[in-house]
Parts: structure tokens; sequence; C-alpha cells
């Protein structure tokens, strides 16, 4: 069989957040892990490590994640101190451990923010951008009410822009990398996806305020224009979204009663 | 067990708006007086939920995830298809039906394929309602794409993330309705049991699995929308915490299941390059219009790729199927790589793999109109392989990706469980022995947006329900067997990691159960699952304790269920003596190599019902009849 690249395996040193429950204190914890291949991606490795820990009796390292594909934006980590690690525009189940090489130490912390408590190890309560999302992230149209979808005609340009920021999987990335924990880019690209499209329109005052409110009662920070966010965000969500809300948000407090 | 499909008589054009009219309503003001509980919040839990608490009702969702924007239905690529007919290229509701009736090779029930293509064109208005950003055209209109050998353009999508953007819609409208306190989120939960009161279902236990407490949730129906079970083959294109855990125990609870045989398996996947795997990558299909699939003649040739003369390899499927090439159907593609992968002449550093060649499309139309066309699926390719597709051919290999088994269902999406339904990728209903590309997304979302919110109506307004409370002996008894399998599972004493033992089952099932099935290699699956089975029981590890969050438990608890299932899939693949869709018997085929059907035989849904721990399942049967499309042989040789 061919032989298509180095397939050397790899020994690395793992320190890790432990942390019980919510109400525990945590701690880094050191593992060392043998025989890593590069083709494996960053959560195959953690799982050979707790396969490891747990036929050792151990319990096992508690990680969020899913679809494994990029999408669904459960899996998170802060990697080295860089949310989904170092490779550009991915998640963390889309780095592969050929970003390594023998002999290195990784840590992995869950992502940090007052509005992010852990849960376990490395699994975060994310659940802060539900409520968000609740106070005003949507069009208010019942089931049944639509009209024909080609009675309203929106430029392609408007809808890949809108699509542009629709395109957030919701992983908390930008809220992590962000030194003030922000949620500005979340809330950015969800209020610039609504205010680009005339569904949006009916709500649009009341959608900024009441999303940029819901964010500062979740204890969300402010943004500094670190732009932090844009680049960790696996989705390339661009930091225009946030200028996008302030403008929203500054128009409806002038507009609105 | 009488399976009663409670499909309307008369026209089939006219058939959903007779029985929309003949189902009694809820008057409005007593709507709020029922309580729904609704498991799974992908694209049919979601959108049933968020309909249902528009129209009055109390709802409360239940997801594992943290989330409930988190399903798996946000992994689907390609689109959403609906007979708008915008392109004005012949399409219509009834070609809609028949395209999915014979896709499904004839295996479906046509009153509800036929609904489900009349409703298919208000899914497209509703998402564009909630602000879906679907693909436009310079004039402002939506745009359409072909889409898996569809002769229309009936696919409307949103780059390569349509799922994505569906689903965050849905997860919208659901959103607004917990605003308005009409929905109770529950995330993180895992629902393990449905609790059964005088024969109809009403409630569930779910483990928090935060607290690891068994909580109980008492409802005036309750509804399944959890997806499929295509991780019982271990390796698929599912997310990794997709299971059968829940529409199994709703089998062993008196629910039939239906048709478990019937599993896609998609040709075009990243393929797998060690034991380690976790998951494999779908890459779209559409890369089959200019790639050129080959292996080399020779077995096990050592060199490397671009080294191999053209006399030196096989393009198989031009050699097999000069009419159709490289585009013959997923299922047709998907053995023919099988066949030369058995033949000891499959590439790659484990041999698990056959080129995907775009040297000839490149000196053809050159790299960059390649680029333009596939450059992200390239880019997916060769970030995940580190191999560049634009110099040596991709390697590619078929794996799970949907199942169209699941709960049996009624024409109103209710299970053979008075008051328990079933919606989207769990339920059987609508795509026969196959899928057709782009109609996933479309069933989830007209069985949520469309069908159960009113069929359940029908359901409340109907039948007399009892006052229930989760203090009934039915809750304390289901929390009980909830508990003590959990102990069971934590007590083992075993050294065998939960996943080590779902990799071994994955081995047999695809082998024995995977895309060539023989009566014998069925067998050897149904001895082989059995003793596995009892291995797991005698040697699975899990550490921690059931008080806390504990995700080595959660997943052997699933493994624990796939064990199970995985039996009964081997078997309604050995009782259905023929080959249709994605169920191929070898035994049954046409000299081109095609699925032979035996319409005289199994013209049939095969419904199994669960008699006890160790007794073998009854199968039933649901007659199909076809009154509007004529049955027929599909050819594409």
């Amino acid at each position: 069989m061919e032989q298509i690249m180095d397939n050397k395996l790899m020994n690395l040193t793992l320190k890790i957040w432990r942390q019980k429950d919510a109400a525990a204190e945590g701690e880094l914890k050191s593992y060392a892990l043998t025989g890593v291949s590069p083709d494996m991606s960053f959560l195959e490795m953690l799982d050979v490590l707790n396969e490891q820990l747990v036929a050792k009796g151990d319990d096992a390292v508690a990680f969020d994640h899913d679809c494994r594909e990029g999408i669904c934006g459960m899996c998170s980590l802060m990697i080295d101190g860089q949310a989904h690690g170092p490779e550009k525009a991915v998640t963390t189940c889309q780095l592969h451990m050929r970003q390594y090489k023998d002999g290195d130490t990784i840590t992995i912390e869950p992502f940090r923010a007052k509005a992010f408590p852990v849960v376990r190890d490395l699994c975060v309560d994310r659940s802060a951008f539900d409520r968000i999302q609740q106070a005003g992230g949507f069009c208010s149209v019942n089931t049944g009410n639509a009209v024909d979808a080609n009675s309203m005609l929106i430029s392609h340009d408007t809808a890949e822009k809108s699509m542009d920021a629709a395109a957030c999987i919701g992983c908390g990335a930008c809220v992590a990398a962000c030194p003030n924990a922000s949620a500005m880019l979340f809330v950015g690209a969800k209020v610039s996806q609504y205010a680009l499209l005339p569904q949006g329109q009916p709500e649009r005052e009341k959608r900024a305020l009441a999303m940029r409110a819901a964010m500062d009662a979740e204890g969300f920070g402010h943004c500094t224009n670190e732009y932090e966010c844009e680049a960790a965000c696996p989705k390339e969500i661009k930091i225009s979204n946030i200028a996008r809300l302030n403008r929203e948000y500054f128009r409806a407090t002038l507009i609105s009663e | 067990m009488k399976l009663d499909s409670k499909v309307p008589s008369g026209p089939i054009e006219k058939s959903w708006d007779k029985h929309r009219f003949e189902l009694k309503l809820v008057n409005p003001a007593n709507k709020r007086k029922f309580k729904v509980l609704v498991v799974g919040t992908g694209l049919a839990g979601a959108s049933a939920a968020a309909t249902m608490a528009e129209l009055g009702y109390q709802v409360e969702t239940f997801c594992v995830q943290d989330s409930a924007r988190r399903a798996h239905s946000i992994a689907a690529q390609g689109g959403v298809n609906a007979a708008k007919n915008y392109p004005n290229d012949g399409d219509s509701i009834w070609r809609l039906f028949y395209d999915t009736v014979k896709g499904g090779d004839f295996r479906a029930r046509e009153q509800n394929v036929y609904r489900l293509a009349q409703v298919s064109n208000n899914i497209i208005d509703q998402c564009v309602a909630q602000g879906v950003p679907f693909a436009r055209e310079y004039g402002g209109t939506l745009s359409n794409r072909s889409f898996g050998g569809a002769q229309v353009s009936r696919t409307f999508y949103a780059r390569g993330q349509t799922g994505q953007q569906l689903l965050l819609g849905a997860y919208s409208s659901l959103m607004r309705q917990v605003g308005l306190g009409t929905v109770k989120l529950h995330t993180r939960r895992e629902m393990l049991d449905v609790v059964v009161v005088d024969g109809q279902a009403r409630g569930i236990v779910c483990r928090n699995l935060v607290t690891g407490e068994s909580e109980t949730y008492w409802g005036d129906a309750v509804v399944l929308a959890t997806g499929g079970y295509g991780n019982v083959y271990y390796l698929s294109t599912n997310a990794n915490g997709s299971n059968v855990t829940a529409t199994w125990r709703a089998h062993k609870r008196g629910a039939a299941f239906a048709n478990p045989c019937y599993t896609q398996i998609h040709p075009t996947c990243v393929p797998v390059t060690g034991e380690y795997q976790s998951k494999l990558t779908l890459m779209s299909e559409s890369l089959r219009n200019d790639g050129r699939v080959w292996v080399p003649k020779k077995k096990a040739d050592p060199r490397n790729p671009q080294d191999i003369p053209e006399e030196d390899r096989d393009y198989y499927l031009e050699r097999k199927y000069p009419a159709f090439g490289n585009l013959v159907p997923r299922d047709i593609a998907s053995r023919a790589a099988k066949q030369m992968i058995d033949e000891d002449r499959g590439v790659g550093s484990t041999g698990l793999s056959v080129y995907l060649d775009f040297k000839d499309a490149i000196a053809r139309i050159g790299e960059p109109k390649v680029r333009e066309k596939y450059g992200n699926l390239f880019d997916m390719y060769h970030h995940i392989t580190a191999e560049n597709p634009y110099e040596r051919p991709m390697r590619i290999y078929p794996a799970v990706h949907y199942t169209m088994g699941g709960l049996w269902v009624d024409y109103n999406l209710m299970t053979t469980i008075p008051g328990l339904f079933c919606l989207g990728e769990a339920n059987f209903s609508d795509h026969g022995a196959n899928r057709l590309g782009a109609s996933a997304l479309m069933q989830g979302l007209a069985d949520g947006y469309f069908v159960l919110p009113y069929t359940i109506g029908g359901y409340f307004a109907g039948t007399k329900l009892a006052k229930v409370t989760t203090g009934h002996d039915a809750f304390k008894e289901a929390v009980s067997s909830v508990n003590a399998r959990t102990q069971r599972l934590l007590k083992t004493g075993g050294k065998t990691s939960p996943s080590a033992l779902h990799r071994k089952l994955g081995h047999i099932m695809w082998d024995n159960v995977g895309m060539g099935r023989t009566a014998k290699s069925l067998n050897t699956a149904l001895s082989e699952i059995p003793a596995l089975r009892e291995e797991f029981w005698k040697s699975v590890a899990v550490t921690g304790s059931g008080e806390e969050f504990n995700q080595t438990l959660e997943r052997a608890g699933r493994v624990a269920d796939f064990l199970e299932f995985g039996e009964l899939l081997a078997k309604d693949a050995l009782t259905r003596e023929e080959s249709c869709g994605g169920h191929f018997r070898e035994e049954h085929q046409t000299p081109d190599g095609e699925a032979k059907r035996d319409d005289d035989k199994f013209c049939h849904v095969a419904a199994w019902e669960y008699k006890g721990e160790g007794k073998p399942s009854e199968r039933h049967v649901e007659t199909l009849t076809f009154d509007n499309v004529h049955i027929a042989q599909r050819n594409y040789a």
C-alpha cells in the first residue's frame, strides 16, 4: 500500500481542565498520551484518551461535541488559549492532529465567560444565547400565514449578505476569545440577518433593542474593538456585523418612543 | 396488533383535504388544556413544537444537546425539494409525488407521499416568511437547482448549508414561543422511556444529563422526532450523538418498528483512515458530474495514482454501466465500490477507498473552472485528508447516511400506541425503500409544520383522556426500570469502553448487513449480535456514577439499545427476500446487477411487534397498493 504522508505517531502531554460540576473548584491535570496519529481529529484524540481513562477505571474528560463536521456549533474548547485552536476558520472538531508534532504539550480549557458557567470539565452552559434569541431573534410569523415565496423580491446581493450573517453556528467562540467576554458578534450576526431582509423590517427596532438588552442582562461584556471575535470565528463572521448592530441599536433608540 | 393506516379513500388529489375536513377540531379556548411533549428539536420536532404552541397548545420540548439549535438536521447540505415549478420546467405536485414513489422503489404509501408533495410548496413560503436566506437570482426571485438526478430543478437551497438555515428558522419560531411562555424548553435531557397509562402515551422519563436525575413529565400526547438509527453501524455520516434509544424504548412499550432494513448508503464520503475514526464526512455527490471513478487493474498496486498509466486503470463504473457511467444512482455506485474493495483493488493506506479523479476535467475545462464548481468540496477534502485533490485523485468510500425505516405510523403520524406520534426520519412513512436527495428536509418540515398540528387536534377531539399526574404508578414503574438499567450498566465491573463495543457492533453490521446482504451474512449477524450483547453486559466499563454528568454512561446506554436494535434490523433484512432501494439481497438481482423486487410477495410494509425480552418479535404486514403510479422496475444500465 502506498504511504501518502508521514504517518509517524506522536506522543503528547495534555493539560486538561477538570472540574466535577459547576460548584466544584477546577484544576489543570496532566495526561501523557501516546500513539497519536496525525490523521486524527482533535476530538478523536480526546476519544482515545477517554477510552484509555475508562479502561483504567478513571472518569472520562467531559467535552461537548455532536456533528463532527463543523456545523452544529456544539464543540468548543480553548486550545493553548485560542478558541477552537490554532487553525483559522475551523471548529475544534475539524482541527487535525497534523497541526502538532511529537513531544508537544497542549493545554485544553473550557470557553471562559461569566455568562457561560462550566457544567463539567470542558462543557459550559451556553443557554444565554438561547435567551438572547428568545428576546427577539425571529420574525413573528405563525405557520400558515405566509404568502407565496416569490411575491417578495430580494436582491441576490442582499440575500448573500444576509446569509453571510446567518452562517453563525452559535458556538460562542466570539465570547471566549473576547477579553470582555462580549457577545456582540453573535448578536450582531442575528440582528444583521433580519435587518437586511424585508421580512425583518416590521420588528426591526424592537429586535435590536430587545436582543441588546437581553445580552446585557446575561452578563456579557461590551465591545472595545479588539477584533478577537472575528479572528476566532470558525465561520468567519465579519466584525462589520457589530457595526451594523450599533447602527441598528442607535437608529432604534432614535425612532422608538 | 392491528395496523390501520387510516388512509382516506377516494381520489388522491382530494384525500388530504377530505381527511382534514373529517378530523374533529379542538375549540381554540380548549387547546390550552392539552399538553404535548415533543422529544427532539430537529426540523420535525422544532417545527411541530412551534406550530402547536402557536395554535394554543401547551408544549414542552426535550433534546440531548445543550441547545435546541444543534440537532443533526443542521448538517444537511444540498437543499429542500418543492413542487413550485418556478423554473417553468414541467414540475408539478403530481411529478414530485411520482418521482418520490418511484425513487422509493414502490415501497411507500401513495397517499402519504402525495400529501408530502402537496405541502412542499407551503414549506418554502413558510421558511421565506421566517427570514431564511435562500439563494436568489439577480432579479430577486428564488434560485432552484437540479439535485440527486431529478430531471427538473425543484431544489431550493442556502449555499451548502440548507439544513442549517431551515433548522435555525424553525428554532427561531420555537424561541419566539419560549419567549411568549407557551413552550418550556428542556435541554441536556435524554428520553429513556415512554409512559403508557390505560393504553395511551401519557408521559416520558428523561435522564437529566447534568444532574443524572430521572425526571418524569406528563402530557396528553407524546411526539418523538428523534432522528434515524444510522449509528448502529458505528461509522456513519450522522452526528456522534444520534441514536435509536427513544424510538427503541417506545418500541419496547408497544410501538411497531417498520422496515428497519431500509438503510441508505451514500457513495461519496471521505474514507476511513484508522480505527480511531469517529465519523464519516459526506461530500456532495455532484462531484460525480465531472470526476471519474477508478481503481488499479492490478491487485494491491503499490504505485502512486499519478504513476499508474491509463492502461492499468479500471474505470469500472464506465465499464459496467456504459450508458450512465459515473452517474449511476447512489446504491449502485456504492455496491460497485464495495465489489472493487472485495477484489483487493481498493486504494489508500487502508485499502478501503476508490479514486475519484478530476485529471480529465481539469484538462478539459481548466483548474479555475473546476475550482469554481467544486472549490468548497475540494477544500473540505484537503482539510480532512491533507491531500490536494487538484494534484492527486480524491479517495472516496460509501458510508451509511440515512435510514428510511422507523416507527410505524398511520396517516395521522400516530404510532401503534395511541397518543404517541412520530415525525421526520424517526418514522418510516414517506421514502419507501430509498430516499431521494433533498427530500429529508421536506419530510421533516412537512410533518412538523403542516401535518401533525392538524392530526393531533383530531386525536384530542376524538379521545377521552383521564387526568394523569407523574404520581401515577405507571410513572413509578418506568422510573424504576430506567434506574435499574442504569445501575446494571454501572455495575458490570468490566474493562472495555462502550465505544470499543460499539465499534465491534459496527463491524458486524457493516460486513453482514451493509451494502450487499445474503441469507448467509444475515444469519452470521444474527448469531454474532446476541453474542456481542452478552459480551457487552459482562465487559462494558462505565466509570463514574449515575448521579452526575456522565457521558460514558450515556454512550453505554445508547450502545446497549443498538445491540438490541441491530438484531431486529438483520432479521427484517433476512425476512425481506427481495431487493428494493437501499435493501440489496445479493440472491435477488437482475443480470445487470440491479435490485430485483418481488412485488407478489413483498409489496408491503413489515412492522415488527416487540414481544418481550428473549422472545422473537412478531412481523406484521401492511399491504401497499398502487392505484396512481404504475409499478415498474428501475433500470439504469
